[in-house]
């Protein structure tokens, strides 16, 4: 029994193996330990969702979740895609991220890297969501600056679009 | 904030969970989803010594028929329960339950059985078990036991689980034929529920043959709206007499009063809500 582990996780296409405190949350982790500094903190309470990255383990599906709320150690063996995984090598935007900047989907920008991996995980299950449906996807992300329209018109633009990281 | 420091173990296997419980004493907690648990510890309002996760057991998740009963797996998510075809069939009052907790990231953590076990009372999941009748599976160092959905909820925060036992799995009697709906009041989607009323209804014809009512957030744990079933059984499906029925709904319940609401806004949203679920569960 300890207060320590070693975890093994793949993100953003390059494996990570280190030794974490079992308190680390895996946003810390991702931050701190691995300078995945494009995934922020936004109110550390669980409720804004700028956290938001993708993660899947073993044979599963990638799914949204609030990396704030979810311990580093409980991502050992999974795969993880954060904000910066998205554009191509050639630095061309994700289908996602090129509707936000086009539509203006941003206004200071802060929670704009959990809206477009919410944005990402909506749009895997429902390719083609109504306003309703979008703003129903995305109710677990907050933006202070209340850009709201603009964000949903950015994800209308992508609907369609390959959206697999 | 950081949590203080625990130690971590993650199990195969639910006996090894068992062990690590009772060797790691009343400091020790279960691990299920995380999210209660986890903005919890980050709060530090609880400081256990040892986190047991579950993650890692795979049997505890998924969905499975048995007989006249669906089995589902307590580390099974509120995004799995949502989607189920089995649930969405046999028990659909769960699935649209599921699907109306946190938003879609707490949705892909958060556990059925993580829920139950948290027992918070403005909670989702105890209403749907009580509704349902759920039963649940609890698995200790001499075996395993049976509780029903009643006797499992003791008060608030609190469930028949001993600091030795792992709740592992949940059984729902499918209700086929019956209709059912959620009515949840809150100020925004990812709010707890101010008030939540769960309707099933068996009708023949114009007549509601049964029902049964539960209350979220109405009292310490999940309440069973029985003065509002006695009124339902025999009464005309029709939205006058039901909610002539629903009007006893806050009958027998405890609501708090706090930022959200007072006890008396609960008890008369309790009336109202009933009033929809149940008409809403009898289709008319």
């Amino acid at each position: 029994m300890s207060s320590t582990a070693k975890i093994t996780v793949t993100v953003d296409g390059d494996q990570y193996i280190d030794t974490v405190e079992a308190r680390t949350l895996l946003v810390h982790y991702l931050r701190e330990t691995i300078g995945k500094v494009g995934t922020v903190i936004g109110c550390d309470t669980s409720n804004c969702g700028s956290c938001t990255v993708l993660m899947s383990t073993a044979d599963e599906p990638a799914r949204s979740v609030k990396s704030c709320s979810v311990l580093a150690v409980q991502a050992d063996g999974a795969t993880v895609t954060t904000v910066e995984g998205l554009a191509a090598p050639d630095g061309s935007l994700h289908p996602v991220q090129r509707a936000f900047h086009e539509m203006h989907g941003l206004q200071c920008g802060y929670c704009t890297p959990g809206m477009i991996m919410s944005a990402i995980d909506l749009l895997r299950e429902n390719p083609d969501p109504t306003d309703e449906e979008i703003r129903d996807g995305l109710s677990g992300n907050l933006c202070r600056c209340t850009g709201y329209q603009n964000i949903v018109r950015a994800v209308r633009a992508a609907a369609g679009e390959e959206v697999a990281p | 904030m950081i949590p203080v420091a625990f130690d971590y173990l993650r199990p195969a296997s639910v006996d090894e969970a068992v062990a690590a419980l009772a060797d790691g004493g009343e400091d020790a907690k279960v691990l299920a989803g995380g999210q209660s648990l986890i903005p919890v510890l980050r709060l530090r309002l609880s400081a256990p010594s040892l986190l047991v996760d579950l993650g890692g057991v795979a049997q505890l998740r998924g969905v499975r028929e048995e007989g006249d009963a669906l089995s589902i797996g307590a580390m099974t998510t509120h995004d799995e329960v949502a989607s189920s075809p089995l649930v969405r069939r046999h028990a659909p009052l769960l699935a649209a339950m599921a699907a109306t907790i946190g938003d879609r990231q707490v949705r892909h953590r958060g556990t059925l059985g993580g829920s139950l076990s948290h027992a918070d009372p403005a909670a989702d999941m105890p209403a749907a078990a009580a509704a349902l009748e759920a039963r649940y599976v609890l698995a200790g160092p001499s075996g395993r036991r049976v509780v029903s959905a009643a006797d499992f909820a003791v008060d608030l925060f609190t469930t028949a689980l001993a600091d030795d036992e792992v709740l592992v799995e949940i059984q729902v009697p499918k209700m086929d034929g019956w209709g059912s709906h959620y009515e949840k009041f809150h100020r925004m989607v990812q709010a707890w529920a101010i008030v939540g009323v769960a309707a099933m209804v068996r009708r023949t014809d114009g007549v509601i043959e049964s029902a049964r009512v539960t209350l979220t957030n109405m009292g310490p744990t999940a309440l069973r709206a029985t003065a509002v079933e006695q009124a339902l059984a025999g009464c005309a499906a029709d939205r006058a007499a039901i909610e002539e029925a629903c009007s006893v709904a806050a009958e027998g319940t405890s609501p708090i009063d706090d930022l959200t609401a007072s006890a008396e806004y609960r008890r008369h949203l309790a009336r109202v809500l009933a009033g929809r679920a149940v008409a809403a569960a009898a289709g008319v």
